[in-house]
């Protein structure tokens, strides 16, 4: 654990559609700094308690905090704290590198004084600086997923919530971005991250496994591990996603 | 003649190379997986051979028809699942199957017996809309379209991918059935844990193949000797590790770093040493296999 600092804090969460109950009484905490795996099979639940999470859909009940704020009433101060980045990136292809920077930057409010101060900063920390007027249609697929990870991060949140920020990627890419998420919880940055590829799972401090809308796992890669006699965590993932019905 | 031939294919869109001197043959009844991430040109190759897109310069054909003059026998004889979820989601699953099935000049009775494992899974949704199905039920519906006209050789393009774990892996069952029933396959993925699934795997990475080998042949060819270290702060450790004069790469795998080295008689527990001399206690190290990642990873750097 990183730090006794609660900055996700979520009791008994439901959400439902109707008859159907997507988050069956999710509980569970995120502590600042904490690489926070989510997984679980397709159809389990992930992507809702995520749109909870980060402000853009309203609980059916239980008590959720986020960055400090209430997921009823405070759903814009969320948005405000949080970051967010999916493996579709919401870049602007026929914007520049520095124009996107400033766009979103722009969103999330930052000066203009501010905003030349943090740009500059990212282009050199990106190693973009030659490439600031490139479109970003012209810039190779891990490049992108880098730039899009920064832009998430511009406003400095508490927690950022990467959606399978590495599908697809070459596996050296997908490294160096494991290494950059590491760089920046050792700063102090919450990451909540999803992800199908089971080696990534090993790479978080825990990890919580949904199937069918409930929370079936949550430790850390280590101790679930030794709990289900298991090898690896894909290991451990498929034995619970198995018994699920959302796997077919 | 072998089913699926490729020599020498070249393809590009204006500035971008997706295809560079491309060649290889699938053998009839082979599992045949073509690996890389994205950008490297799957599916462009797919696209080509499934008679889509038109190659700027080589030759390619399908038994025996050629991709680019015979494109109407292609279609009779080809099982194609694109990449991205192309049935008709205001249509049932029953819908979508008769439908693919009528196109075809077909019944879904005729070669049921090449769907009926996978259609069982769907059964129960029969009558929910395509465009309402999970990912995994999804994906099992376009496979079973794909063969609902009992194609010679079904290609793939990234059915795996979004899929979770359990899905993924119950999908690669499917596939060995299918080619145990005679039909040729050509799978592309970018997990390259899934190679070990193929008879076969051609690994590709910006328009041009890296390797073309079996599983195995792949992993006897890696040129260093690997060795897996396992400590409790793996990040800080790889940058270290990086800078060892005897370090061929150095990458996270899970929980153990894999550590290349050329010099063949360093030990494991020299390595050890080494590492918590650097300041790093409760290190492991142990010899390993490589994978097909790891031989992925080691012929990209090459091609840089």
């Amino acid at each position: 654990m990183n730090s006794n600092e609660i900055v996700i804090d979520v009791q008994d969460l439901v959400k439902k559609f109707g008859q159907f109950v997507a988050n069956d009484n999710l509980t569970f905490k995120v502590y600042k700094g904490e690489i926070f795996g989510f997984l679980g099979a397709n159809g389990a639940g992930k992507t809702t308690a995520i749109r909870i999470m980060s402000g853009l859909l309203e609980p059916t009940s239980g008590k959720i905090n986020v960055a400090g704020y209430n997921a009823y009433t405070q759903r814009d101060l969320i948005k405000a704290n949080i970051g967010y980045m999916s493996q579709k990136f919401s870049l602007y292809d026929d914007l520049t590198v520095r124009e996107n920077i400033r766009f979103f930057g722009g969103i999330y409010g930052l000066s203009s004084k501010v905003l030349k101060v943090r740009i500059e900063e990212l282009l050199s920390s990106l190693k973009m600086v030659d490439f600031k007027d490139d479109l970003i249609s012209s810039l190779p697929l891990g490049w992108k997923q880098r730039l899009a990870f920064s832009i998430a991060m511009i406003h400095n949140p508490i927690i950022v919530f990467l959606d399978e920020p590495t599908g697809g990627v070459d596996p050296i890419t997908r490294r160096s971005f494991w290494e950059m998420i590491y760089n920046v919880t050792s700063q102090g940055t919450t990451v909540f991250v999803t992800t199908h590829y089971m080696d990534e799972a090993e790479y978080c401090d825990r990890l919580s496994i949904m199937v069918d809308g409930r929370i079936e796992a949550l430790d850390s890669p280590s101790n679930l591990k030794k709990k289900y006699n298991a090898n690896s965590m894909d290991e451990v993932f498929v034995m619970l996603a198995r018994n699920g019905k959302s796997v077919a | 003649m072998n089913p699926i031939l490729v020599n020498n294919i070249s393809k590009s869109y204006e500035k971008v190379v997706a295809l560079k001197d491309v060649s290889f043959e699938v053998e009839k009844g082979e599992l045949f997986g073509l690996i890389g991430p994205d950008g490297a040109g799957k599916t462009t190759l797919i696209r080509i051979l499934t008679s889509l897109i038109i190659p700027d310069s080589g030759k390619a054909s399908l038994s025996g028809n050629d991709v680019v003059k015979d494109f109407r026998e292609i279609r009779k004889i080809v099982g194609y699942m694109p990449g991205r979820f192309s049935l008709y989601s205001d249509l049932t699953v029953l819908e979508n199957l008769e439908f693919f099935a009528g196109v075809f000049g077909t019944t879904i009775e005729e070669n049921h017996y090449l769907i009926k494992d996978i259609y069982h899974m769907l059964e129960p949704f029969k009558n929910r809309l395509a465009g309402k199905l999970s990912g995994g039920m999804k994906q099992k519906l376009a496979l079973s379209c794909a063969l609902i006209h009992k194609p010679e050789i079904l290609l793939l393009d990234e059915p795996t991918t979004g899929v979770d774990a359990v899905s993924r892996k119950e999908f690669w069952v499917m596939l060995r059935k299918l080619k145990d029933e005679g039909i040729t396959i050509l799978v592309s993925t970018p997990y390259m844990d899934e190679a070990s699934q193929c008879d076969r795997i051609a690994l590709i990475d910006k328009g041009q193949i890296l390797s073309i080998n079996t599983p195995k042949g792949v992993v006897d060819l890696f040129p260093y000797k690997l060795l897996g270290v396992n400590t409790p702060n793996s990040f800080k450790l790889l940058k270290n590790l990086r800078s060892f004069p005897m370090c061929k790469g150095a990458f996270l795998f899970g929980q153990d770093i894999h550590f290349a080295t050329d010099n063949k008689d360093l030990t494991c527990k020299e390595l050890q040493e080494s590492i918590i001399n650097a300041g790093f206690e409760n290190t492991t190290v142990k010899q390993i296999e490589p994978s097909v990642e790891d031989c992925f990873m080691q012929l990209m750097g090459n091609n840089e």
